[in-house]
């Protein structure tokens, strides 16, 4: 859907910048309403320093991604509910149980000319899951792809073979690190791909340029160039208000509440763009007991934690992942404080009156605020939490072996993504330790299930028995906060890592 | 002379090998490593084990150290662990654009803090001297972060002069001298008021002490009493305290670097810092420390040039 301006946005732009300010407000909206060709755009994104990538295989945080986004093109993205929709694969189809899948790929070329071919394709595959390649992020969630079993058929299409069923291929290979490369390609100094931009320069840590692709197969980009550049936070905030970047990702409610009044800028949020939440080591007491665990989901004041470390810019979590997501369980009860009860359990677990650690840091916003909220909040039903601060930088590795209550967030993926990465008994991220094979086996089951609705049932059940008996406190979904100069067309809200995030190809400036 | 300056590069020399085995334990001491750090939110920790190992983390801290320390000899600052690069050409990346920015400071900072420092000096207890001295002890105490945002607030977001950020002049920064302007005031906010007391302090003991007082009962025109013989003298103390400023200036470029997101040494050797780089941060840090170094050893030899009785004295 394209976003062009309605009569009632302007106005209500007009108003919100104030009567003096109309005039100037609705020059600049009128006149854009149909896309303009032409003009550099220039995007800033959190920095990652010389740890930044042009190998769209072991892209890391989201600059790397948008870059990415830029000069390659997956075969599948993800809608803005996380459903897998088509980009170089047209189609797919798979046999009855969902262990052979087909491709069929659209006509499009990569930016040396040389048109896509199943090889490419299967190449992609294989240098994705290399063994020898310890930062191939999709390596893991793709190892049941049966590589010697996948096949070219014809000159269009490619036909993946798994080593078990797995109805969820679609969306795992929108996943990150997945984009297509072109056969043999191996030098991510000159990185060629079929996106709609080709790749101008790089300097880690620093900037991307990249140039439009008029061979682009879903049609040429409007702007002429798009620069990505790496900011942290305040250089971000700074620059996109006084007009040196159009596009700063990622910014705080507080940044949103400062530029509220602001004529040259404006805020896109997009609605529940992952999770914030507690982790609960649930291999060890105490919390290896599931009353243990549920009496602090019942002493948790999710309101109050929405309020204070979001702004009140999140949803209220019910300890599932994915609201709004395709197969989030819709119709569960809201799970709300309740005290007296969380009392009880603690009492009866042999909790009350024990001290727990939570093991916080600075490594992500709000990290340590939720912590000594939570605090609080624990004192009050009787459970008393000692703070420990880690170090942020190795934080998110740290927290999968040490800690019995720790932060956890995860930005936007697809819920059994969600599960399979972090929930099952070898999954890489597994921050409540929890391991159980029924569970491994019925996640496992509902993934084979070639029918949607069966296996939508089927993954209701999962995500409850972890409501009821796991170790995730999920107390909200956060809004993600984009901000985009007012000359800045088209830019459409999204969860990041979807297919409408960091797209610069439908964006043009007024 | 010749082997007192002999002497002190010897020392910079024996001081410069203590750092870098200091450097080296330290950032071995901080929590994690540069495999640990490298993923994130995203891998387990079996990738976390592979890369370890590929990055040679997994050999012993001494191996380590000296393989590290028989490149260095070589002159091989080694590679990057994160990202995989040559070590030189991070240097050679940061390193002339924060030369750049302390070139530009002090270029302006010397003239500046001796006008000010006469200025107020010459006329101790006046009303210049007061209003100025005010001045100065209040930016010394206003933190250069609060002072940047201020400017920028100003500047940037309010009037719209001058840039916000180095963002996206990579490449082309030396040719847009409105980059500066914000930064360097901002550096040399501090030390412009802490040279220029210093060298108000060191006015006022010349033109108090006994050769000053005689060669003016002897007559010497104020012009030249001032120049001959105050100002030498008075520099001293400000030399000294220019070399300091090396010091102080570095703290101030890691504030300015990462508010204007310039590019500079400081800012790298932050990433490196938490990117557990060690390659990176030794080579950086003892970068730091020769400059270091050398400053305080010029200040030394200036110092002695200016008023060579003080050597007699210590």
């Amino acid at each position: 859907m394209p976003v062009t301006p309605t009569r009632r946005s302007v106005l209500t732009a007009a108003a919100a910048a104030g009567a003096g300010l109309l005039t100037g407000c609705s020059a600049a909206d009128s006149g854009s309403s149909s896309p303009k060709k032409g003009g550099t755009l220039r995007a800033a994104f959190p920095g990652a320093g010389v740890k930044e990538t042009m190998d769209p295989h072991a892209q890391r945080q989201f600059v790397d991604i948008a870059r990415h986004k830029a000069v390659f093109d997956k075969l599948v993205e993800l809608d803005s509910t996380l459903r897998p929709v088509p980009r170089l694969a047209r189609s797919w189809s798979s046999d009855a149980e969902a262990r052979v899948w087909r491709f069929e790929l659209r006509e499009a070329r990569f930016h040396d000319g040389h048109a896509l071919t199943p090889d490419d394709v299967l190449y992609s595959l294989s240098r994705i899951l290399d063994p020898r390649a310890a930062d191939h992020l999709a390596k893991n969630s793709l190892a049941h792809i049966d590589l010697p079993n996948c096949r070219k058929v014809g000159r269009r299409s490619v036909e993946i073979a798994l080593t078990r069923p797995n109805a969820e291929l679609p969306g795992q290979l929108a996943m990150t690190g997945t984009p297509v490369v072109r056969d043999g390609w191996n030098d991510p100094r000159h990185p060629v791909g079929t996106g709609p931009f080709r790749f101008v320069s790089f300097t880690a840590g620093r900037e991307f340029t990249g140039r439009r692709f008029d061979g682009h197969w879903n049609g040429a980009p409007h702007l002429d160039e798009v620069r990505i550049l790496s900011a942290e936070t305040e250089a971000r905030a700074a620059a996109v208000r006084s007009g040196e970047v159009h596009f700063a990702h990622e910014m705080t409610p507080t940044f949103a509440r400062t530029v509220q009044h602001d004529s040259r800028v404006r805020v896109v949020a997009t609605r529940r763009s992952g999770v914030q939440g507690f982790a609960l080591k649930t291999d060890r007491a105490p919390f290896d007991d599931p009353q243990a665990a549920m009496a602090v989901k019942l002493l948790v004041d999710r309101r109050r934690l929405v309020d204070v470390v979001c702004s009140g810019r999140a949803e209220i979590g019910n300890d599932v992942y994915g609201k709004g997501y395709t197969y989030y369980p819709d119709g569960l009860e809201q799970r709300e404080r309740d005290v007296a009860e969380a009392r009880r359990l603690l009492r009866r677990t042999g909790l009350y009156n024990k001290k727990v650690t939570f093991y916080t840091s600075t490594a992500a916003d709000g990290f340590a605020q939720a912590a000594h909220l939570f605090t609080e909040q624990a004192g009050e039903a009787g459970l008393r939490v000692e703070v420990v601060d880690g170090p942020p930088e190795s934080y998110f590795t740290d927290v999968l072996s040490k800690g019995t209550v720790t932060n956890h967030r995860c930005g936007a993926m697809t819920i059994p993504t969600y599960l399979s990465e972090r929930l099952l008994s070898d999954a890489p991220q597994n921050a409540t330790a929890w391991r159980h094979r029924d569970f491994d086996e019925a996640f496992t089951a509902a993934r084979a299930v070639a029918d949607d609705g069966r296996r939508t049932e089927r993954y209701r059940a999962v995500q409850t028995t972890l409501r009821d008996r796991g170790g995730l406190v999920l107390w909200g979904h956060p809004e993600w906060l984009n901000a985009v100069s007012r000359t800045v067309r088209g830019v459409r809200e999204a969860p990041p890592n979807t297919v409408d995030w960091a797209r610069f190809d439908t964006v043009w400036l007024g | 002379m010749l082997r007192h300056a002999l002497r002190r590069c010897g020392w910079t020399l024996v001081q410069l090998a203590a750092l870098s085995v200091i450097v080296f334990l330290l950032t071995d001491l901080l929590p994690g490593d540069a495999a640990t750090v490298d993923f994130n939110e995203q891998a387990g920790l079996g990738q976390v084990a592979q890369l370890r190992e590929q990055m040679g983390l997994d050999r012993p801290l001494a191996e380590r150290f000296a393989d590290w320390a028989h490149g260095l000899l070589t002159g091989d600052l080694g590679t990057s662990l994160v990202g995989g690069g040559p070590v030189g050409a991070v240097l050679s990346s940061s390193v002339p654009v924060t030369a750049a920015l302390a070139a530009a400071t002090v270029v302006l900072l010397v003239p500046l803090a001796v006008a000010l420092g006469l200025l107020t000096g010459l006329r101790a207890g006046s009303r210049t001297d007061r209003v100025v001295s005010a001045v100065t002890l209040a930016l010394t105490s206003v933190p250069d972060f609060v002072l940047a945002l201020l400017l920028v607030g100003v500047f940037s977001l309010r009037l719209g002069w001058l840039p916000s950020t180095w963002i996206g002049a990579d490449g082309v920064w030396w040719r847009r001298p409105e980059l500066f302007v914000l930064p360097v005031a901002v550096l040399l906010a501090r030390t412009v008021c802490v040279l220029s007391r210093q060298i108000r302090a060191g006015t006022v003991t010349a033109l108090h002490s006994g050769y000053a007082v005689q060669a003016r009962r002897l007559g010497v025109p104020p012009a030249r009493l001032v120049l001959r013989h105050v100002l030498p003298n008075a520099a001293v103390p400000g030399v000294q305290e220019l070399a300091r400023t090396g010091d102080q200036l570095l703290g101030g470029v890691l504030v300015v670097e990462a508010v204007f997101a310039v590019p500079g040494t400081a800012t790298a050797l932050v990433a490196a810092v938490q990117n557990r780089d060690v390659p990176t941060v030794q080579a950086l840090t003892l970068a730091l420390a020769a400059v270091a170094c050398l400053l305080n050893l010029a200040a030394d030899l200036v110092g002695q040039r200016l008023a060579p009785r003080t050597e007699v004295l210590r």
